[in-house]
């Protein structure tokens, strides 16, 4: 069998290829390795209702998987830890149809203009690999458009003073702002940051055929059980209405099958266990910035700057406990977000000369609460304090805090490769993660955790504190959370550029050495802004789309 | 059938010992005071008895079904669990039964099951757990770190994770701390999330 195209990843950056394509007539094939709990494949204009309010399925036992037994990988800080300092749980992304889509609480802001030339813009920085990206903000604008529109994003623009170009308004209203984040904007307003609506992936209105989002409060690690959210349910439903696409779930891509310049098809293996191969004109990889690099070091593929580069987002975490009740279960995770630090100013350029590095950059920062039970409980202590602390409950209904996505600078030895020894069920070598943040990123969370302790203080916290993930020396709170960053956001390991010595796919996330083999995820990434991925990845997959027509 | 009766008579994969010790144990995980009561009422002990036990039901009780429960309104699908896939089987088989020499559950080497640990954990607590007084409790506890932690997790997540799961008896665990719980489809209004 031949089809056209062949996407590995059923995530938003595979939806986005598949529904592109398939809107063009093409015949194309979704190959996703978890299990289907996103739609009724019986009848695709309907979702499946396999997602609930429920903290155990979701964040204890895997139930969107990857299931670390069958699914681990492994992680250390640099060489001299060994082959591997942690086996099990790293930096996991949903593994079901939808990817991360699924689960993700759906903040999708746009980059800004500059973060697509930070080198010509302010300058390499030592050990890093600082590049301007091989396409600018206004050649991605209309994609990021037809993104906010394809998806379905709240927000509202102009209120974020800082924010890129835009072409058009976002296609809804932004819901309603929780409680705590009507203080925090307000304290942080006080102090001069300007924080704004989170663009979010979530229905504020009926839309696309989807419900409003009516504030569950269960939003960030589970899916929606009403099917508010917008990516990729939206994408892989419009893809699967169209008659031309097949979603084979529970199937594993084992190998890119090629012949010289040319990608022929890719090697499978199905719920049943045995091993398949299907041929195609393209193929495209979207399998996220950690698979999609070990999918290429599994068929073999060998330039250098493969699985190089990998990046995340250093969280600041800052949290405050209030005198009054915050009831963040009420509501999406996040409503509110300020982009101030993102930006260099007087105070920041200071910290950065004053540490030695030519500049430093954090990331936006989103205000937020907690609301998770079986979570807070576990962070207090057993014994017969336990129940007088899940009753006032510091740690959750009167706690707020604020995550800044700082800005990880890429650096060629932070990378993906194949573990030596450690297997999947599958009998495959797992994705080995090496990664250890550089100085830009300490300096600067070290310069704006503090300044946002003062909006909590302000906001009337009783105490506050100050952590980062990963924690490394030198690092606020240094030593609280492990050296395995818990940021979801992953990128830059497979690095596009124009030119093939330093990097592996154009600007279309076509290799620059093969005919018909695209990567269309956050693996093209050349800088990791401080923004969440996933717009801009849903705007270059749909970029590349374009690419192929 | 009355999964709150039924676990306490009959047990699901414990001994009638082992569960007796095992609920003196969580009640000094999160023992009851004058306010609100603890692990043994809230019915913990069952909560992990139903997780070690998982694979004495079809399909096996890992995920309750969605989207909702019934408690603010829609069907109780809770109630209900999901099919495992083969690899899904895989990883819970080799969680709680451990890999047991079987080749195709060892492909990273031996691992040691959730039963196994409980069997031996349980043990070391002593046969008479339960006749001891609390601070002599406490103290085995903590001469068992590491079987305790594990002991801890389960028992905040029957404490306040969904009943379906045999724990949190008629919400017992949401109600002393005042939270709702699942609340799809009602969610909140948009002014119950932003005013205080
Ligand atoms: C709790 C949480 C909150 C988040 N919040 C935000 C946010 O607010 N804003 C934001 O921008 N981002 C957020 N993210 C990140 C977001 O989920 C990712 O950026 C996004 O999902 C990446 O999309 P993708 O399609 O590139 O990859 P993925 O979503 O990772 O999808 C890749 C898919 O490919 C499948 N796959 C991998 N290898 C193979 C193979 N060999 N064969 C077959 N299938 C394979 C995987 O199973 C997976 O389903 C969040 C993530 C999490 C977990
Ligand atoms: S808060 Fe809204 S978008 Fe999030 S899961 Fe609940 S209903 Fe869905």
């Amino acid at each position: 069998m031949s089809v056209d195209a062949v996407v590995v990843g059923s995530g938003p950056a595979g939806s986005t290829v598949a529904e592109a394509l398939t809107r063009a007539g093409w015949t194309v094939v979704i190959f996703e390795k978890g299990r289907n709990h996103l739609l009724d494949l019986s009848d695709p204009t309907k979702p499946a209702r396999d997602f609930s309010n429920d903290e155990i399925k979701f964040l204890c036992r895997h139930f969107l998987g990857p299931d670390p037994i069958v699914e681990p990988r492994t992680f250390r800080s640099s060489p001299e830890d060994g082959e591997r300092s942690h086996t099990g749980e790293v930096n996991s992304i949903p593994s079901t149809v939808g990817g991360g889509g699924t689960h993700a609480d759906g903040k999708v802001p746009r980059l800004r203009e500059e973060d697509f030339k930070l080198l010509s813009l302010y300058g390499p920085q030592r050990d890093a690999s600082v590049a301007d990206w091989p396409l600018a903000y206004e050649e991605l604008e209309p994609f990021y458009t037809e993104a906010e529109m394809a998806i379905g994003v709240a927000g509202q623009a102009g209120a974020n003073p800082f924010e890129s170009f835009r072409s058009a308004p976002y296609p809804m209203p932004p819901g309603p702002p929780m409680f705590g984040a009507t203080l925090s904007a307000k304290a942080a307003e006080a102090l001069g940051y300007h924080p704004y609506p989170a663009p979010t992936a979530a229905n504020s209105v009926p839309y696309g055929g989807r419900p409003a989002c009516n504030n569950c409060g269960f939003c960030a690690f589970f899916g929606c059980p009403i099917h508010a959210k917008g990516d990729p349910v939206a994408l892989l439903m419009a893809a699967m209405a169209s008659g031309n696409a097949k979603l084979m779930p529970e199937t594993f891509v084992s190998k890119i099958l090629t012949n010289g310049r040319r990608a022929t098809g890719v090697e499978f293996i199905g719920p049943d266990g045995t091993k398949r191969s299907m041929e195609a004109r393209y193929v495209v990889l979207a399998a996220g910035a950690i698979e999609t690099p070990r999918l290429l070091l599994l068929s073999g593929f060998d330039h250098p700057l493969i699985g190089r580069n990998l990046m995340v987002h250093f969280q600041t975490i800052v949290v405050g406990s209030f005198p009054m009740r915050l009831h963040s279960e009420r509501g999406r995770a996040v409503t509110h977000v300020h982009d101030d630090h993102i930006l260099m100013d007087r105070d920041s350029r200071a910290a950065a000369r004053e540490a030695g590095l030519p500049w430093i950059r954090g990331g936006m920062v989103e205000h937020s609460g907690t609301s998770l039970p079986i979570a807070e409980a576990k962070t207090y202590p057993w014994g017969p304090d336990h129940k007088v602390q899940m009753r006032e409950s510091p740690l959750r209904d009167h706690l707020w805090a604020f995550t800044m996505q700082g800005e990880d600078l890429a650096q060629p030895t932070n990378m993906v490769d194949l573990d030596p020894q450690v297997r999947d069920a599958r009998g495959f070598p797992v994705a080995r993660i090496t990664y250890k943040p550089h100085a830009h990123e300490v300096v600067a969370s070290c310069h704006h955790g503090p300044r946002l302790a003062e909006v909590l203080k302000l906001m009337g916290a009783h105490w506050t504190l100050v952590t980062t993930t990963p924690s490394c020396k030198g690092a606020l709170g240094a030593g609280i959370l492990s050296p395995i960053p818990q940021s979801r956001h992953v990128m830059g390991t497979v690095r596009m550029g124009e030119n093939p010595s330093a990097s592996v796919v154009d600007s279309f996330g076509r290799f620059h050495d093969m005919d018909n083999l695209v990567v269309a995820d956050s693996s093209v990434f050349v800088t990791s802004a401080g923004y969440g991925p996933t717009l801009t990845l849903v705007a270059l997959a749909s970029r590349a789309a374009a690419g192929l027509r | 059938m009355d999964l709150g009766k039924d676990a306490q008579t009959m047990g699901y994969w414990l001994t009638e010992q082992e569960y007796r010790t095992l609920s003196y144990a969580l009640e000094r995980l999160i023992p009851a005071d004058e306010q609100t009561p603890g692990a043994i009422q809230a019915g913990v002990a069952d909560y992990v008895d139903m997780l070690l036990g998982a694979f004495c039901f079809d399909p096996p009780r890992i995920w309750a079904k969605g989207p909702t429960s019934g408690r603010y309104g829609g069907q109780p699908a809770f109630g209900e669990f999901h099919e495992l896939s083969a690899l899904d089987e895989l990883a819970w088989r080799i969680r709680i039964e451990g890999s047991k020499g079987i080749p195709e559950r060892e492909f990273n080497g031996a691992v040691t099951g959730l039963q196994e640990s409980y069997r031996q954990g349980l043990a070391a607590l002593g046969d008479d757990f339960c006749e001891i007084d609390a601070q002599a409790q406490d103290e085995r506890l903590r001469a068992h770190p590491e079987f305790t932690a594990l002991l801890y997790e389960h028992a905040c997540e029957g404490m306040y994770g969904a009943p379906e799961y045999g724990g949190n008896k008629d919400l017992i665990g949401w109600r002393s701390i005042g939270f709702a719980g699942d609340v799809q489809p009602r969610g909140w209004s948009d002014n119950e999330v932003t005013s205080r």
